[in-house]
């Protein structure tokens, strides 16, 4: 390449570079917008200009949101739903994860053709017998109503199984020497030759469930019961037309995902392509 | 070594059977019900008398449903294409730069897509708010008329489309950064040597071989902006929803607002194998793709 060439490929290129970054400022800036429009009293929120950093900062809209509402309930639920969805999700997953990747037994094939099948599946179009389902079984307004339906997470299964495959054979031929028994084989050198790959699904399965909206939004119709992702949006009383308090609630709503996320990462991008690649 | 096998199916049942029950009770069961329900005349909750097709055959002449086929088919328009392109763009920037800086600038694109729905709903909401809405003073300074947007027949769907675009594009810039890393240097390198041009190296090497995750990421676009209701429920609220009114917004109103759970299947199955069909063609295309390396 001439000189006169690279400088001009420079050239371009920084601009790339630049235009990229403004991009991604641009790009974020409804999230600045929104944290620091919480921050501000209500009077400056309405001002009629724009103001990029409160004149009076102050924390009053989550002293409010935290203590004169319902989010410390809608914090609870939210969490023991989470959580709930992820131990159980990840627990079912690895197991049949593990006997689909290391154990012979009829019908393996066409297990592993329902699971992949199960990708079509839209879940939206069963919310009527989902609430059929929930209601009979009288878990309506329920933590493990809320839970049930988000109970099924394919990819966690094939992602397992993949990652149980990968491991060295002589592994398990040791292990059966030792007449360890399929579980201790599991629990002693599947799993732990693994964990990075369990803290990446658990993540993102919780981040999912924390996130998940419709579901929730149908099978709660007490407002003390709901999960902080409907709560925010549903019980408007609570807040009037205070946009400032709104904002709080909704930082507070998406703080334990966003913390979530730049604490780990590298896990949680890791989990999301892996689920992706296979979805394909 | 036959009570070997059999030792091993013993095991492998209990290991699936928590998986499997589950599957069958919150999978298989909801969708063979949806099924049977779309031909009775069942309310939400409670069985109802045998009506054959007519609940098919009255989406035809329902102006809601056509409206819902309608903004649907609109809003895939509006995001599926658009959103692979931008974000198929932001990644070619993204991967022309190093280490943390990388790191900071993908998570500025990535952090709307981990959030909440609802936690998106209300920062947009509060961004175009009519009143106070910081778009709303910069159509002010531009000189341009203030827009309702959510209150707005036409300009509801493109916003509804730029929110999500916004909020999911994280997910695909992900997905194609890890296919351009994917391709090698050395291939880049040659075409260097060849003196060849910043659009022809993307036109030659990049775009050919990052077709697999533009496929993937395309079809994924697709399926998942057929199910929309998140968004478009959030922002109609208080709007026109039934100007606004997509797939999943009308079964939702037709079961758990007018108590017509037959009716409403009726459109669940509709979007079930909308869904299905879009699925398997996707299946087979990246079969196709596959077998071509």
């Amino acid at each position: 390449m001439t000189a006169t060439g690279i400088r001009r490929a420079n050239f371009w290129g920084g601009v790339i570079t630049a235009l990229t970054i403004l991009m991604a400022l641009i790009w974020a800036f409804p999230l600045y917008w929104g944290v620091i429009s919480s921050l501000k009293p209500e009077d400056e929120v309405v001002r009629p200009y724009i103001e990029l950093w409160p004149e009076n900062l102050t924390f009053q809209h989550y002293v409010h949101a935290l203590t004169a509402t319902q989010i410390g309930a809608w914090y609870v639920n939210s969490i023991a739903v989470a959580v709930g969805v992820t131990v159980i999700t990840i627990v079912t997953s690895m197991l049949c994860g593990y006997a689909l990747s290391q154990l012979q037994f009829p019908g393996r094939k066409l297990l592993w053709w329902l699971i992949l099948a199960s990708f079509m599946v839209p879940t939206q179009a069963l919310i009527i017998n989902h609430f059929v389902l929930t209601s009979q079984l009288g878990l309506i307004n329920t933590w493990a109503g809320i839970m049930l339906p988000q109970l099924i997470h394919p990819v966690i299964i094939i992602v397992y199984k993949q990652f149980f495959d990968q491991v060295p054979h002589d592994f398990r031929e040791a292990a059966v020497m030792d007449n360890a028994g399929e579980f201790r084989i599991l629990f002693r050198v599947y799993l732990p030759m693994n964990w990075g790959v369990t803290t990446a699904l658990s993540i993102v399965c919780f981040i999912w469930t924390w996130n998940a909206f419709l579901w929730p939004f149908l099978s709660v119709t007490r407002t003390e019961m709901m999960t902080i992702t409907v709560g925010i949006t549903q019980v408007n009383d609570a807040f009037g037309v205070y946009y400032a308090r709104e904002l709080a609630a909704a930082v507070l709503a998406g703080l334990p995902v966003a913390l979530a996320y730049l604490l780990f990462q590298r896990r949680v991008t890791e989990a999301i392509t892996l689920s992706a690649g296979i979805k394909g | 070594m036959l009570t070997n096998r059999r030792k091993d199916a013993l095991v492998a049942a209990v290991l699936v059977a928590p998986f499997l029950a589950i599957y069958l009770l919150v999978f298989v069961w909801p969708t063979i019900q949806m099924f049977g329900i779309s031909f009775t005349d069942a309310p939400l909750i409670g069985s109802g008398e045998w009506v054959g097709l007519d609940n098919y055959a009255r989406l035809d002449s329902d102006p809601r449903f056509r409206t819902a086929a309608w903004n649907t088919a609109y809003f895939v328009l509006l995001t599926v294409l658009p959103g692979t392109i931008i974000a198929l763009l932001i990644s070619l920037g993204v991967s022309r730069l190093k280490g943390r800086l990388q790191a900071a600038i993908l998570a500025l694109f990535f952090l709307p897509y981990i959030l909440p729905v609802s936690v998106v709903y209300l920062i947009w909401d509060w961004v175009l708010n009519f009143q106070f809405g910081i778009s709303m003073h910069i159509l002010d300074l531009l000189g341009l008329e203030r827009i309702p947007i959510t209150k707005s027949r036409e300009w509801f769907m493109p916003a509804v489309g730029i929110v999500t675009i916004w909020w999911t594009a994280g997910f695909s810039i992900l997905l194609f950064l890890a296919g351009l890393r994917s391709i090698p240097v050395e291939i880049y390198e040659a075409a260097a040597l060849d003196n060849a041009g910043r659009w022809t190296t993307f036109r030659r090497i990049t775009w050919p071989l990052l077709w697999p995750v533009t496929s993937l990421v395309f079809t994924i676009q697709l399926i998942a902006q057929l199910k929309i209701f998140d968004q478009v429920y959030l922002f109609s609220q208080g709007g026109r929803p039934n100007d606004n009114m997509v797939l999943v917004y009308y079964v939702f109103q037709r079961a758990f607002q007018q108590d017509q759970g037959g009716r409403a299947a009726a459109v669940a199955v509709t979007l079930f194998v909308l869904v299905v069909v879009v699925s398997v063609l996707q299946f087979q295309l990246l079969r196709l793709a596959g077998g071509r390396k």
